[in-house]
Parts: C-alpha cells; structure tokens; sequence
C-alpha cells in the first residue's frame, strides 16, 4: 500500500470550546495549515446541550447560553477559514503525532501532523466507579445523558427524581427537570459541600424548594425493570454510611452528578504523562505535554467549572502550537510547581521561564482541598514567598487562581514552587 | 406442537439448542426474560476452566474437560471472542503445598494437559503484579477465556437460523404430561411438546420437582464482581485463583476476552434467584480477597460492579439426562454452576443428540451451518478497518467512543437472527456501553438506532425488555407508561 498519510501543521482533537478557541488563536497567529476533527455532528461540543444561559459573563460581558456562547467561537473559525470535519472520530495519536480518524464520509484517513492540541473534553463518572451497592434497573442516568435526553431529544428520562452529588450539570438538571414537571425530591452529596457553583445552588435548587441534603448518600439501589426507589443515609467525617440513618425515598430516577473526567485514552496512547490530580495532562505554562508538540486545553486538561477559562486557556495554548511550529520558542530554563497544603491539581505543573527576558505572567489555576474562609493563597520557593493573597472563600466548587507576574517569574528559573493555603498572611 | 421445547436460553439451554438445529424438528427455546443469556450466563467470571479441580470420576469433571477441548473450535465455528492464556492456583502458606499437590494429581486423573507445580520465583517471573508474599502455584497451561454472553448469543442465533422458536418473556410456570404429550402452562396459555429439556438454570428445582420422584434442592449463590478498565500493557495476563475451598474456587483476578480485568467472585447464598443486587459488604469481601493475589488493586480502574448467581444443587454434581421417575419425553440439565460454562459444549452436543435419539428425529438436510460473526471494529487493523468501510460506510460512524463500536455494528446487533431489541441487549453484542463512561455518551445514539431499526417510538425503547423503560415521556407529548 502507498503511503495514504495526509501531512498537516496543526491538528486540533476537538470542536468544542476548547478546540474552537484553540484553532481560532492558532490561525490567528499564522498557522495557515491546520484542521479540527469533530466526532459529533455539530461544532460546540458540551455547550450545545446546555440551553441555560449563564456562559460568557467574563468573556464577553454578557450572559449567554450554551449554544449562543459555541456559536459565537463557531462562526469566527468559519470566518477566519479554518476547516472543521465533523462527524469524524479520531481512532488513535501516536507518540509522533500520526493520528487517525474515521467517518462516515471519507473512511479512514490518517495525518501525519507536526504539532497536535488535545481538546477531547471529559466525561462524567458512571455510577460504576462508585460502586454503589443494589440492582440495575433502568432510570439510572447520569445528568449530562439526561440534559441531552430533554435538550436534545425532547423526552423526559423519568418523573420523580433523586439526584446524587451536586455537580453543576445535577444542578442545572434538578431545575430543568422541575420545569418540566418532574418532582426532584433531593439533590444528596456525600461531602460537607457542594462541589457546584454557588449560583447554581441558589438559582436551581433553593429557588425551587429543593434539598440539598449535604454529608449523604445512596447505599442502596431498588427496582428490577425501572428504578423503584432508593435509599440515603447520613455519612460520618470519613464519609462512611451511618448505620440507623437510612431514609427510603420512592422514585423512578436517579441522575448522577459525581465528577467528571478528563477523557484521555488518547492521550495516553501518544505517551502523554498525567497527573494524578487532574487526571489530565502534565503540562508546561505553553499548555504544552510531555510529548514535544502535543498540547492540551480545556477540560481535558483539567475539569473547569466556567466555559470563558477553558477559551482564555485554549486560545493561549493555540498561541503556543503556533509558536512551536514557527520554531520559535526562547531557550528556557524549567521550574516546577507543586500542590502545597491544602491545594489540588496545580495547572501548569511545570514553568518554561525564557533565559532572557521574561514578558509574559502565568495563571496558576488549582482547588482547594475543602472549603476555607479568609485564608490566604500563597506561591513560595524555598527561598522566599512570591505572593500571599487573602481570599474569603475558597471552595472545591470553584477553580481558584493565581497570577505571577513576569517579574516574579524571572527570579524562580529553575525552582520549586509550591501553592498552598495558609490561614496567615506569610511573608519571605 | 412442539417435538422439543427447551426452558431456558442461557448458555446451557442454547447450547442444546444449535446441536438440535443439525436435526428435523419443531423445536423451541422458552425464558421468562425478554433476551436470551440473562441468567447466569451473562454474569460470571468467563473462563474456560481446564478441569484440574473438578471430583475425579463425577460428571462435572467429565464434561468440564470434554467441553473444555471442544470451546476453542466452538469459538472459532461462531465468531466468538476465546483466550488460552492458562490459570495460575496460588498457593501462599505451607499448608497450602498439599492443597495444590493434590490439584496436581486430580488434573492429571481428569486428563488435564500440562499443569505442573511451580515456586515463587517463577511465578513472578510469569506474572509480575501478583503478590510477592506468593509462595507456590500449580500452573495450568490449558485454562482458557471466553466471552459468556457473546457465546449464548451466536449459539442462539444458529438455532434460530435453523427454525428454532423463542419463545421470551414467557414464564413456564408448570409441567404436566397427558397422553404422551407435555404440557407447559405459561401466563401466555399452554405450550405442547413431546419432549421438554428443563435448563431453566437457578430456577430449575421447581420444575424438576414437579414431576420427579426425586426431589432436589438448588440454592441460589450470587457472586459479586468488580470489573476493571482495559489497560496497556495487561495487569495480568492469566486467570489467578488461589486454592479453592468448599464454597467454590474462589476469588479470581482475571483478565477477560476484552482486556478488561474482573475480581471476583463472592460465593452467597441467597433467598432469591433473581437478587442479582451487590451490597457493600459483598464488595467489600472481594476486595480483600483479591487484593491477596493483587495487593496494587486500584479502584479507580473500576467501570463497573455486578453480580450473577450460580445455580448450586445440593449434591453436588451436574444432573444431566431424562428427569427421574418422570414421564417420558422429560430431559434436564440442571445444577449447571461452575465449570458449566467450560462444560456447555458437550453438555449441549450429549444432551441434543440424546433427545434426538429419544424422539428418533432425522438429521436436518437443510442445516444452515453457523457464519462466524465478523471481527469487531476495535480488533481490526487499518487494512480490515479500510476494507469494512467499503463494503459499509456506516463502519465509518463511531457510536460508542470507549468500546470503539460503530454504527454498523450496533445495526446489524438488531438484524441479527436474534437480533437485540433493548439497549443491553445491543451492549452484550457489541460491546457499545461497556466501557469507562458506561453508555453515559452512546446510549442516546443506540436508543435512536434501535427506535428506527424496529420501526418504534424512542418511548417504546427499554434497557432490557419488559418494563424496563428508558423514558416516561415526551416534551410536548403525552407521557407513556402509565
């Protein structure tokens, strides 16, 4: 067989928010050679399915929904000329950037790129992974399959409804699910918090007289053919069920909202290293992996509770990419940077600091351990503290972060930082 | 009226099933649940078990080793996922070296090729990740895997190519004989045959005891699994057990024809036959257990847990021929646990061709002989994968992104001869569901597929038959399933 493989500067895995925003960086910064692979048939990726508004506050200033935020990225990529193949799943990515991918259209076909930015989103934690005990009866959903079951397919997956863990999708389903005349009779998280947004709370759950039965969970599934009910008990510190505690709730469904997952099978098949805290890529401040021209952005990445950070962080990671192509990237000194008490996930784990001058800041994204009240963020060396902010609430809902400047960044080549959350201002 | 009807389609009944297709006959396949290989046959550890631990001389030890031989050419004839990577008995106490030796000396008397006794150096040598506290193990070459449920289905889809009806969803709720001909009452009204093979698994006793003379008891024992995501390279790449004990085999680390990895199982017995529930301590016994062959055990590989129940008769042994002191024309094979799997081949070949003898039935001269069933997408290499596409663009179309399963997997998962009419039923054929997100992303998509392959309402989709309902109504429709 002849050598079918089709040469491309830059391939983007992904048209969603990321890979949109990514592409559109990259094509702005000169790469006049790249393609995104698309396995659904619309662009938009996750927003399509999100028909709330409450996207692009930060971005654009204005609240938009889902599909109006990917529109917006959708169309400057059209305008811009980049080309998007949809309905194309991407098979596999080897370690020197050939990828696969196969469609309905064209079969087949496999690229030899020069530069790949990962951009595949994540997925949610079936209840599988959580174990929990009983039958496996129909009605068990996870939120994100059930948004796209009544946004997308018109057909509502059940009427009374328990919903475990209180991640943002499961929020935003029990208020959808409301208003479409299902009773959501509790929304049940087995930490001390919830892991969604504050606004989410408010605006889904309290506004509709929803529970939100916080230190809880399900220790038992029932039903043989559809969900018949299930049962919550109270859990203790070490988020063990508290025996005695049991409540019986009847009902035809059970949404999951328990975490997402950043989907990199491919990633690893490429030989990307991951953290094991974000479960995502280990990147440098360029977004860039292990693997010399292989970049991740978005959700894939690390799981962001706001669709304007996962653009702002994809569209410099398509800078990147562009840069890379160019041959362009100053030589360097590596720093690296570690979770400190506690924080978890610090992105990016490492610092590419240039040797001459350094111009440009970089965000140190990361959450919190548990919640805390007025504690401060603190970036330090061995040598002295960078920085030391107050923040008067930290909560594993939401992504903190922290900014260092370029002058910062100049005195730590080749250091260790570390993020932490102190509860005293610290000084050097 | 039947010549044949069969209670059961788990992998035992259907087994019996594709040998009776090679005969003339009108014959049925009959079971409560609504797809075929629901019972035990879907949920258990799937391996192909050499015979080393079977009683010397009892029926179990020689249909174990007999179908053992005869899976791999089985497997090959039908299309269907099969492994020989070999077992490893663990053995990690002093006490345990008589335990083994004694393995050792009844594999040989059942035949059992190429096992051999073998100390921890080499153990580890062959399987780096078992627990390093091991201190000897019988190594059994012959040990194989194969894919429980995708075997019960290409079984069952012989027969029927062969003229086989299914009767499903259809409960056989009790057997009388008058004038030579049995009666089956269903909650559809009677069912008439000359003959009835009762293969109705963990359910089996009822039938049986209506129309014995002797009584026999069967219990019920679930076994509760954890199953792992595929890795590269395999955390394992035999089945590990440790030294058997009176409740079974054990728990297992294992790798499957998928290269997923299952622990498991646990050994309960349980009120009822149909509580394939798991529980937090039956998780939690498990475990514990296969963290001793696998201390790095790590839970966040988990995709799934689920549970299956063995059909365990009291005495011990398989119980397989005419019923006795029944009427003519009364068959069985029941008591069908472990190694029933490994056993189903010859279980199927002896049973089908005795009951033919019985009935003097005459060879089927029009036997359609079985079509392998096509490699899967996500087993092909580039070449296969092109050469799909031409002949069907819809291999071109990903459905499920975890399994790698395309479009026109899942399609033809509908058209086959007994083809899938809910979401499990296309999951056990394709594999589309199976994986990390668990259907979280194609169950939406196989629910359309299967909604326009049946000519339905997606309303009317359910995940396994009956009123397993997937959705209670539409936005603007009125609501189903009231």
């Amino acid at each position: 067989m002849t050598d079918t493989r089709i040469p491309i500067d830059l391939l983007i895995i992904g048209a969603g928010p990321a890979g949109l925003a990514a592409a559109i960086a990259a094509k702005r910064a000169g790469v006049m050679d790249l393609l995104v692979l698309e396995r659904e048939d619309e662009q938009g990726g996750i927003l399509n399915q999100c028909i709330h508004n409450g996207f692009g506050l930060h971005r654009f200033k204005e609240e938009l929904t889902g599909p109006e935020y990917a529109e917006r990225d959708i169309k400057e990529a059209r305008d811009l000329n980049i080309p998007v193949l949809t309905g194309t799943t991407v098979l596999s990515v080897t370690r020197d950037k050939q990828v696969t991918a196969v469609s309905r259209e064209r079969g087949i076909e496999v690229y030899q790129a020069k530069a790949v930015i990962l951009a595949m989103g994540c997925r949610e934690r079936p209840r599988g992974a959580l174990a929990i005990p009983g039958s496996r009866p129909a009605g068990i959903y996870s939120a994100g399959t059930a948004q796209k079951l009544v946004n997308m397919a018109g057909f509502m997956p059940g009427r009374r409804v328990i919903i475990l863990g209180s991640g943002d999708i499961g929020l935003i389903m029990a208020r959808r699910m409301t208003l479409q005349g299902a009773q959501v009779l509790a929304c049940v998280e087995l930490m001390p918090y919830s892991s969604g947004l504050n606004r989410n709370i408010v605006q889904c759950l309290q506004d509709y007289g929803i529970p939100l039965m916080l230190s809880h969970t399900v220790v038992d599934i029932k039903g043989r053919e559809r969900l018949t009910g299930v049962t919550i008990a109270q859990v203790g510190e070490d988020r063990r069920p508290i025996p005695g505690t049991e409540q019986e709730f009847e009902c035809d469904t059970l949404l999951l909202s328990v975490g997402l997952i950043p989907e990199n099978e491919l990633s690893l098949q490429a030989g990307v290293r991951l953290s094991p805290m974000t479960q995502g890529a280990v990147v440098n401040n360029h977004f860039e992996t292990n693997v010399k021209g292989i970049f991740a952005c978005g959700n894939v990445l690390h799981v962001h509770d706001l669709v304007d950070y996962v653009s702002r962080e994809s569209m410099q990671a398509g800078e990147a990419a562009a840069l890379y192509l160019k041959g362009e990237k100053a030589p360097f000194l590596r720093s690296q940077v570690k979770d400190g008490q506690g924080v978890r996930g610090t992105v990016p784990q490492r610092l590419d600091i240039p040797i001459e001058e350094v111009t440009d800041g970089v965000e140190l994204m990361f959450r919190p351990d548990r919640v805390y009240q007025n504690h401060f963020v603190t970036v330090r060396t061995p040598e002295e503290v960078l920085l030391s902010q107050r923040r008067f609430i930290l909560t594993p809902g939401e992504m903190a972060e922290v900014k260092l400047t370029p002058d910062m960044l100049s005195r730590v080549r080749q250091k260790t930082l570390t993020v932490e959350i102190t509860e005293e201002k610290q000084t050097t | 009226m039947y010549d044949i009807v069969i209670i059961g389609a788990g992998v035992i009944g259907c087994a019996v099933a594709y040998r009776l297709g090679q005969y003339e006959g009108k014959f049925a396949v009959m079971d409560f649940a609504h797809d075929v290989s629901e019972g035990a046959s879907k949920a258990n550890s799937g391996i192909v078990h050499a015979g080393y631990d079977a009683k010397a001389g009892t029926e179990k030890a020689r249909l174990n080793v007999k179908g053992a031989r005869m899976m791999k050419d089985l497997c090959r004839t039908l299309g269907v996922p099969y492994g020989q990577p070999g077992a490893l008995v663990l053995g990690f106490h002093e006490e345990d070296r008589k335990a083994l030796e004694a393995l050792y000396e009844n594999a040989k008397v059942n035949g059992v090729p190429g096992c051999r006794l073998i100390e921890r150096d080499e153990i580890l040598k062959m399987e780096p990740n078992i627990n390093p506290e091991v201190l000897l193990a019988l190594d059994v070459p012959a040990s194989g895997l194969v894919s429980p449920y995708e075997l019960t289905h290409a079984l069952a889809d012989s027969a029927k190519e062969n003229g086989f009806d299914f009767l499903l969803g259809t409960k056989a709720e009790a057997l009388s004989f008058a004038d030579g001909v049995w009666t089956i009452k269903t909650q559809d009204g009677d069912v008439k045959t000359r003959a009835v093979i009762n293969c109705a698994g963990v359910h089996a006793d009822v039938l049986h005891n209506q129309i014995s003379t002797k009584q026999v008891k069967i219990i019920a024992r679930r076994g509760q699994y954890y199953l792992l995501d595929h890795s590269t390279p395999l955390l394992f790449n035999r089945t590990i057990f440790q030294v058997p004990t009176k409740m079974g085999k054990g728990v297992l680390v294992s790798p499957t024809t998928h290269g997923n990895l299952l622990l498991g199982p646990t050994a309960e017995d349980i009120p009822d036959g149909q509580d394939t529930a798991t529980t937090r301590d039956g998780l939690t016994d498990v475990l514990a257990k296969a963290r001793l062959t696998f201390p790095n055990a790590d839970l966040r590989q988990v995709i799934t847990t689920f549970s299956g129940i063995r059909a365990h008769e009291v005495e011990g042994d398989f119980l397989i021929g005419q019923v006795e002191g029944a009427p003519e024309g009364a068959f069985e094979a029941i008591g069908i646990e472990s190694p029933g799997l490994s056993a189903a081949p010859a279980i199927g070949e002896e049973l089908g061709d005795w009951v033919a003898y019985y009935l003097k039935l005459k060879k089927n001269l029009n036997y359609i002989a079985p079509t392998p069933l096509p490699k899967a997408f996500a087993g092909m290499n580039e070449q296969e994968r092109r050469a799909a596409y031409e002949i069907d663009p819809d291999y071109g179309r990903i459905v499920c992104r975890c399994e790698q399963v395309t479009e026109a997997e899942v399609r033809r998962s509908i058209r086959r001869p007994m083809g899938a009419r809910s979401l499990d039923g296309v999951k056990r054929r394709t594999r589309a569901g199976m994986g990390r997100c668990q259907s979280g992303f194609c169950s939406t998509r196989v629910m359309e597929i299967l909604a326009e392959e049946l000519g339905q309402d997606l309303r009317q989709i359910s995940k396994s038959g009956g009123k397993s309902w997937l959705l209670t109504g539409g936005i603007g429709k009125e609501d189903s399933h009231d």
